[in-house]
């Protein structure tokens, strides 16, 4: 008998829910649907859960829900459609802000431009909501007679490309909800446990030593990439998680607006002018209309029609349509250009005043992203020790692709990014790639996670990996100002890459000076490709491949010590069972045994 | 299902919810999401097996417990309108339909009435399947020929023509009926008044 198990998708644009091993649902992780607010005074059960918060004004009244006649705000499919109509009012992407390491991520800004009886919360406290939105549906509808859902165990997935801050925001979310027995997956490790549950014992045919899968996770908002290789030790078949890609905002969203402001234009061509609602709706139109022509050959064209802002449809709608070579030349050609392997994102030069948003990838071309993440993840499988692959040298050579995701749903968009990545492959003399056919883009992950349930519990093969990156203190060496250079800096290694749940990291030897009674920062960097380094190794000449991320900061308590003082600490890493990072400074000459302090990760940087 | 048939669905439903209160009144009695419509007009007796699409080419015709004897009907508690309005306020949510059919057609050409109708029915056709699981009576294709066997419910099949003499009745299927095997109504919460079907827009 399985275990009772939930698995969570807290995904950008949709929260999805499965569970497992409970009475009368068979042994295969299920999704449920979401009781949700879809309308005022009207409540549905969803497959997906909008994740979008709005907060209504004094003047609507409450918006009930079954379990709360008097809430001021609602979660869901009511929260993205108000949203459409009252922008400033919602919260959307607040898992892009949860990642974003320019700001706070514990201070409220959202929704960001907040009328002023609006109170802003922080983004863990939007991904607090969703999780408790689930747990109150729980309650009230999808297990009114079981445990809550907090006292279940909770797989909760989070993007590949999450730093170390970020989950622990996660995990910091899910506490706030009630949850404690939780721990945190990788959603394209989910994506392909789901596929192992669905392939039953068939998966073992499709995959064999030497093979390399690339799981291509391109939802609403999002597109991430990750590779998992399959390998032979002592006669047992092993999974390895080998890397992972940068979170890059750009997802279908991105597609369906590039298509809705095309259409606009030609709208605009005949006197047609739309306002924010209709081109709201134009776009959802051509959501539409892209899936039809995507992943039908023979349709030429399909018609798109505005519907009337005011109760007159006939007369008042806006009638056009849109095009294959449209969708095409817009689609597959912009934002999956067949481009060389060689080819690299473009970056976009940083302005002087940078505002605070999110960093939107500034190149569409998802293929391009695709091929900077395996070329610099070129050595990912040959550092795999016991791992025999005939990869090439220039770029990681995948033999299979797993899609996930709304936007793979297409076929075309599917077959350009294979063709694309086939081409790579073959010039680089290695084979082409083939697909696992997927099910469900949609709820795979949340599926995923509830499968991952009873891995943990020794059941099925595990996928190994640790952490996806390594980790390092920056320090500054002390020379004399110099205008315009930075002071050059010495990273220090304190979490190396791969680290296993459950381990410690041996202790560097280098100490670090701590003020007591003040809150100390330290610059912190990343990086998905220094498998080498080891804890305590440092870099003098880091170069590109450390990417800076939020600082981290410690606080001397001043009990026992002088005010003012400089202690000396090193730092102690840790993965834990949940699978986030602890860091912890701990003192050369403790005043009990055991003295260390935590170090807070994802701090906002003082400037 | 085609276009056709859809507009004509989506039109008797909303007559039908209307006007016939045994119908209005098994929509109000599944008002609560979580209970499928369990007695579809045509349900066949205890003893036989649960609601399911017949797999039979040539279904057998079920029979009907007896239409009540003719004289006086039973005297009904008026149908509560409730379900009927949300289900108004669904469609119309969703796909305009309270907008298209208030609007008179005759001044305006096929074009746009083809543009807004796309609206009606992409909205509708997208509510109705989330909400309602629809099968034919007959599962036999429209132009067949098909034999109706003694002790048919006289709701579910109509004989049209040359209707004489005794079952079983030999004759072809010119529309093969609709049945709601289930439906589900979103759940009211609130103080909401039902009868709004669409709030007035003021944008500031």
């Amino acid at each position: 008998m399985t275990a009772k198990a939930v698995g969570i998708d807290l995904g950008t644009t949709h929260t999805a829910i499965a569970r497992v091993g409970f009475e009368g649902e068979g042994t295969r992780p299920r999704p449920l649907a979401v009781p949700q607010l879809v309308a005022r005074g009207s409540v549905e059960a969803r497959p997906l859960l909008p994740s979008f918060v709005y907060f209504a004004h004094e003047s609507e009244g409450a918006l009930a829900l079954p379990w709360d006649a008097d809430r001021t705000f609602s979660v869901g499919e009511h929260a993205r459609s108000r949203g459409a109509e009252s922008p400033s009012r919602v919260v959307s992407s607040a898992k892009s802000w949860l990642s974003h390491t320019g700001i706070d991520r514990r201070a409220p800004v959202l929704p960001q431009s907040a009328p002023e009886d609006v109170e802003q919360i922080s983004p863990v406290e939007v991904a607090w909501k969703y999780l408790d939105h689930l747990s109150e549906a729980w309650e009230a509808e999808l297990d009114p007679n079981g445990a809550p859902l907090a006292e279940h165990e909770v797989i909760l997935a989070v993007p590949a490309s999450f730093d170390a801050a970020a989950r622990d925001l996660t995990i910091e979310a899910a506490y706030a909800a009630g949850m404690e027995n939780v721990t945190l997956l990788e959603e394209p490790q989910a994506a392909l446990y789901a596929w192992i549950d669905a392939s039953g014992d068939d998966w073992r045919q499709h995959l064999s030593p030497g093979d390399v899968v690339l799981v291509v996770d391109i939802g609403g908002g999002t597109t991430d990439f990750s590779a998992i290789a399959v390998l032979e030790r002592d006669g047992a078949l092993e999974l390895h998680r080998i890397a992972v890609g940068d979170h890059i905002l750009l997802g279908g969203d991105n597609m369906d607006l590039t298509l809705a402001h095309v259409l606009n234009q030609t709208l605009a061509r005949d006197g047609k002018k739309l306002d924010r609602w209709q081109m709201n709706a134009l776009t959802h139109a051509c959501r539409g209309a892209k899936e039809r022509l995507l992943s039908d050959a023979d349709v030429a064209s399909v018609p798109v029609v505005v519907p009337s802002r005011g109760s007159d449809l006939m007369g008042g709608s806006i009638r056009t349509e849109l095009r294959r070579n449209d969708v095409e030349r817009l689609l597959v050609d912009g934002f999956f250009p067949a481009v060389d392997a060689a080819a690299a994102p473009a970056a976009r030069a940083r302005g002087g005043l940078t505002q605070i948003g999110l960093p939107y990838a500034s190149d569409p071309a998802i293929t391009k992203h695709l091929a900077e993440f395996l070329t610099r993840q070129a050595e990912a499988a040959s550092s795999l020790e016991g791992f025999r692959s005939a990869g090439s040298g220039a770029l990681l050579a995948p033999t299979a692709v797993l899609f996930n995701g709304g936007v793979v749903k297409a076929t075309a968009l599917r077959a350009r990014l294979l063709d694309t990545l086939n081409g790579w492959l073959t010039s680089a003399g290695a084979s082409p790639a083939r697909i696992l056919p997927g099910e469900d883009p949609d709820l795979a992950v949340a599926r995923g996670a509830a499968y991952y349930a009873s891995v943990r519990q020794g059941e099925g093969l595990r996928i190994r990996g640790g952490t996806a990156r390594a980790y390092y203190v920056g320090i500054e060496s002390p020379m004399p100002a110099v205008p315009g250079i930075d002071p050059p800096i010495t990273a220090l290694c304190v979490a190396p890459f791969g680290m296993e749940e459950g381990t410690e990291a041996a202790l560097p030897p280098h100490e670090l000076g701590v003020v007591v009674g003040e809150p100390v920062q330290f610059r912190f960097f990343g990086s998905s490709v220094r498998r080498g380094d080891e804890a305590g190794a440092s870099i003098d000449d880091p170069g590109e491949h450390l990417e800076e991320l939020s600082p981290i900061e410690v606080t001397l308590p001043a009990e026992g010590r002088a005010e003012g003082d400089v202690v000396p600490v090193r730092l102690r890493s840790q993965v834990t069972a949940v699978g986030t990072l602890l860091l912890e400074a701990e003192p050369f000459e403790p005043l009990e045994t055991g003295e260390r302090w935590k170090i807070e990760l994802g701090v906002r940087a003082t400037e | 299902m085609s276009f056709g048939s859809r507009i004509w669905f989506a039109w008797s439903c909303f007559f039908k919810v209307l006007f016939d209160g045994r119908f209005a009144a098994r929509v109000e009695a599944a008002s609560s999401p979580a209970r499928a419509l369990e007695e579809a007009p045509a349900a066949p007796p205890k003893d036989s097996a649960p609601e399911e699409p017949d797999p039979e080419p040539e279904p057998k015709p079920k029979p009907k417990p007896k239409p009540k004897p003719a004289g006086k009907p039973e005297k009904k508690q008026p149908p509560s309108v409730h379900a009927a309005l949300q289900l108004l306020a669904l469609f119309q949510r969703e796909g305009r339909l309270v907008d298209f059919l208030k609007q008179d057609v005759a001044s305006f050409d096929d074009a746009e009435i083809g543009a807004a109708a796309r609206v009606v029915h992409e909205g509708c056709r997208k509510a109705l399947d989330a909400h309602a699981q629809i099968e034919p009576v007959r599962a036999e294709d429209e132009g067949a020929n098909v034999s109706v066997e003694s002790g048919f419910d006289p709701a579910s099949i109509k004989l049209t023509g040359d209707v004489r003499g005794a079952a079983p009745y030999r004759g072809v299927l010119r529309h093969r009926g609709w049945r709601a095997t289930s439906l589900e109504l979103p759940e009211a919460v609130g103080e909401n008044d039902s009868h709004v079907l669409a709030p007035a827009e003021v944008e500031l």
